[in-house]
């Protein structure tokens, strides 16, 4: 199987088309010098059927959701994926099409993310939400981009118990912004508000987690009145699977909501692709990196969708432009549009509960002490009174994953893990975790 | 939902969520009939010819899905074990190797999310390089025919930008060029093929005055499915090269995403790569977070990996016959420029690569019939409208790529389309001005959506609905 369909005859009717009388011709403007002169040296093709035996022999070699019990969360988690997100892409359509610059030839992929960028603004409380990034850390660089453009300031403030990841992301792109970056211990694994209000003077934006890495619920509301207070942007990092139980941050005064869209329909995928989000207050919408689809009319009068504000972006402003972004994720965001609509305010508030109620009887029964007193939504952390990579070592010899050493990021944390549960949980998986975790 | 069967939790009152999201409330067959609905709107490769330039419309192999769904790699957890994770190592790590094979440079990082964040990746590279040499380089030279994020990184990677000409044969003046590289430039930023779809006939001599400032060269791998297996950017003295899986290998595009855009490097740069690192030891494939000189991380975990399975599922079905690939990419672009050159504009009279530009100006001059018109018409013959307005140097620029998945019918029926609407412009260009007549909606007015900027839906003005 080739995918390319010339025969030996088309190509001899196309060069002598061209005008040149052989393949070797057509390259005629590429010097000898920085030619390759010898063939690749890659490993020799497949047929289809010997790359699936060989790329299923690859993925056996891994310890996926259904083969290991899974308590490991820590920014990616094993929620239940429906039919109805891998439906979105199966449509060749909308799985093959690329960026909607021809709005009348890409009408479905501009209503989808419209439809799109209206759930996010619903569940995030916000009035605008481009067409997504691309995952729950570059968004929060944009952010910084965003929030240094609104203050003219060039300090960030991110709270310690913002995921690591994430902060390693935006301390990486941070110099080329020309912004420094200022970090916010936690305390008693939340963010304390008068440390927030201290830190916030002078910075462009303050960004927290909510719940934050630890699962545990943040003061949201004081963290966002906080940097207020300093003239600095509230940027609240979400899991917008939360939001039909937690509330959203733009009714508690943030500027602009950002996060990783992965728990809200999409697989784990060992990291990706994923949809980042990224929602704000109105008055920052021409500050926006990515792409914005808006509602307009055809020459009839029929409503339709096109790409606004392109002024913003590369192709248009060059090196004036909000943002270099080109590619989004828009398919991945409309596995989580078609995940949000299957769900409905209902159905999403009902998981959040699931979550919420199988992590506390989760607490319940292992009999590990709490690392943190504080409120946590899905995701908590135990303090196991021995090294936690030991723990998970001889846990997934019982073929239990418990969770995610918080020492791999918190050097003081060697003995605390972190337990995810999610709804796909039963009281019988709980049960077997609090077996593995016994000392 | 089922139950959970454990006592019901609630959150604390002060962070609970007061009022629900205005979510739509519908069965899953009437969002199915939605979703299929919307497809149909929506003109995809597979739905016919999408010769858009510089995104390299090629056909996406079914089997890419089958792989990426495949149990152990779709549901495996990014923060799995090493020993838990080895097939997902070996992949990326052969995907790795291979890469670097295709443009001849000594080590890979996956890890940036798309071409863009590639180009932002390496130009933080180089900043690293010479913060770690103690020089202070402030500048980055970008030709004038460069896609538009080249300069949008430049500036977000904290550089000052300086342009550069292009001379008569389409290829960067290199006289113009010469006066601006110095001890403040800290590299070059360019594709070749260019964006007119023309090898750059200098680039050794290019690289040369470079290198011998001192400075880098950064390939924009945007273009790279015209030279695969026939000339490698390291070979022509480029040090950092970025490539989108989406458009040489393969990766859906997905109405705007996702994509790859993995960066490969000279050896000199890669203790700045981002970590983790994939290293093979004696105990396998793990990773390597501790590199002291790292940029640090530019994604989450190991970067995108369904795009990494697709785009090497891809590699593996060519093999090294990936040159058959990029050279029947090159002979189809010529192809379609053959029989059009003639009826449009030819800003530069050379045997283009894998794309080319033509231009619709003495159709303009003469029958007040732009670029825009042209694309809008194309729809009406069912083709997807080729890049327009790009490059910036060429006036009512038309950038055809017809990729190497095309059948000769297929490139012949979109010529055929192409000289009937030159036709249709000096005949009757009012059909051209309305077009297009067969499309769900009419042209669309893109200053009304700028102006009202109505960009989720208005509750507010539907009250019934609420």
């Amino acid at each position: 199987m080739t995918f390319t369909a010339l025969t030996d005859a088309d190509r001899d009717a196309m060069l002598a088309a061209v005008g040149v009388g052989s393949m070797e011709e057509l390259f005629r403007d590429i010097p000898d010098a920085v030619r390759l002169g010898r063939e690749l040296d890659v490993e020799p093709a497949l047929t289809e059927a010997e790359l699936m035996a060989h790329l299923s022999q690859l993925a056996g070699q891994n310890a996926d959701a259904g083969s290991e019990l899974l308590f490991l969360g820590a920014g990616i988690y094993d929620h239940y994926v429906p039919a109805i997100c891998d439906a979105v892409m199966a449509r060749g359509e909308l799985l093959t099409a690329y960026t909607p610059y021809q709005p009348e030839m890409s009408q479905g992929t501009l209503q989808a993310i419209f439809e799109y960028q209206t759930a996010i603004c619903e569940l995030t409380g916000m009035d605008v939400s481009n067409a997504s990034g691309y995952d729950g850390t570059t968004v929060a660089a944009d952010a910084c981009f965003v929030a240094r453009a609104a203050t003219r300031r060039t300090k960030v403030v991110v709270a310690q118990a913002l995921n690591p990841q994430v902060r390693r992301v935006v301390r990486t792109f941070a110099p080329g912004f020309g912004l420094e970056v200022v970090e916010v211990p936690h305390s008693g694994g939340t963010t304390d508000p008068d440390a927030v209000r201290a830190a916030a003077e002078d910075a462009a934006c303050v960004i927290f987690q909510q719940p934050n890495f630890f699962g545990c619920l943040e003061p949201a509301p004081d963290l966002a009145a906080a940097a207020t207070a300093a003239g600095a942007l509230p940027i609240a990092h979400v899991d917008l699977l939360s939001l039909g139980v937690l509330e959203a941050p733009g009714n508690y005064g943030c500027a602009l909501a950002i996060g990783e869209g992965q728990s809200a329909g999409n697989h784990m995928s060992y990291g990706g692709p994923h949809y980042g989000f990224m929602a704000a207050k109105g008055e920052h919408i021409r500050r926006l990196p990515g792409r914005i689809v808006g509602e307009t009319h055809d020459l009839e009068g029929k409503r339709g969708y096109v790409l606004t504000l392109q002024t913003r972006e590369q192709h248009i402003r060059r090196e004036k432009a909000t943002s270099n972004i080109t590619t989004n994720q828009t398919l991945l965001a409309l596995a989580g549009l078609a995940y949000l609509c299957w769900l409905g305010p209902r159905g999403l508030e009902e998981v959040g509960r699931a979550c919420l109620s199988l992590a506390e009887e989760a607490k319940r029964r292992v009999g590990a002490p709490l690392a943190f007193d504080r409120p946590t939504f899905k995701e908590f952390a135990l303090d196991l009174g021995r090294p936690a990579e030991d723990v998970v070592r001889a846990a997934r010899a019982r073929g239990v994953h418990p969770g995610y050493p918080l020492g791999r990021d918190y050097p003081d944390m060697q003995n605390l893990l972190l337990v995810a549960v999610t709804e796909k949980r039963t009281t019988a998986d709980i049960a077997r975790l609090a077996e593995v975790l016994e000392p | 939902m089922p139950e959970t069967g454990v006592e019901p939790a609630e959150v604390p009152a002060g962070l609970r969520r007061a009022a629900p999201p205005r979510l739509p409330e519908i069965a899953e067959p009437d969002l199915v009939r939605h979703i299929t609905e919307l497809s149909t709107r929506t003109f995809g490769i597979d739905t016919g010819f999408y010769p858009l330039g510089s995104c390299t419309m090629k056909y996406n192999p079914r089997v890419n899905e089958r792989a990426a769904a495949l149990a152990g790699f779709r549901d495996l957890h990014p923060h799995q074990d090493p020993e838990g994770a080895q097939g997902a190592l070996e992949l990326m790590w052969r995907l790795e190797r291979m890469l670097a094979e295709v443009v001849g440079l000594d080590a890979v990082t996956l890890q940036p999310a798309a071409g863009s964040q590639g180009e932002l990746t390496g130009l933080t590279l180089m900043r690293a390089y010479f913060d770690d040499r103690g020089e202070d380089r402030t500048e980055i030279v970008v030709p004038d025919t460069a896609h538009g994020t080249n300069p949008a990184s430049v500036a977000m990677a904290g550089y000052a930008l300086v342009g550069v000409k292009t001379d008569p044969r389409g290829n960067i003046d290199v006289d113009d060029l010469r006066g601006k590289v110095g001890p403040q430039t800290a590299g070059l930023m360019l594709t070749n093929p260019s964006t007119l779809g023309l090898f750059e006939e200098r680039i050794t001599e290019i690289a040369d005055i470079f290198h011998g400032a001192g400075a880098l060269l950064y390939y924009d791998g945007a273009n790279l499915n015209a030279v695969c297996g026939i000339s490698r950017p390291g070979d022509m003295g480029f040090d950092v090269v970025h490539f989108n899986l989406h458009k040489t290998f393969s990766q859906p595009h997905g109405g705007g995403g996702p994509g790859g855009g993995p960066v490969a490097v000279r050896g000199m740069l890669e203790p700045f790569l981002p970590v983790p690192r994939i290293v093979r030891g004696d105990d396998g494939l793990s990773y390597d977070w501790d590199e002291p000189k790292t940029i640090g991380k530019v994604r989450g975990f190991a970067g995108p990996f369904g795009v990494f399975v697709r785009s090497y599922a891809f590699m593996r079905m060519w093999g090294p016959a990936l040159r058959h690939m990029s050279e029947v990419a090159v002979l189809n672009a010529n192809y379609v420029l053959a029989r059009l050159k003639d009826a449009y504009d030819l800003p530069v009279d050379r045997l283009c690569m894998h794309e080319f530009v033509v231009s619709a100006r003495t159709l303009r001059r003469e029958h007040g019939v732009t670029a825009l018109d042209v694309a809008k018409r194309l729809m009406d013959y069912g083709f997807h409208p080729p890049t327009i307005y790009f490059p910036l140097i060429v006036s009512e620029a038309l950038m055809i790529e017809p990729t190497e998945t095309e059948a000769l019918e297929t490139l012949d029926a979109f010529c055929d389309a192409m000289l009937a609407i030159a036709h249709e412009a000096a005949e009757d260009p009012q059909q051209l001005k309305d077009a297009p007549h067969t499309r769900p909606v009419r042209r669309l007015d893109e200053a009304e959506a700028a102006k009202r900027l109505t960009v989720r839906y208005l509750f507010e003005d539907h009250p019934t609905s609420e």
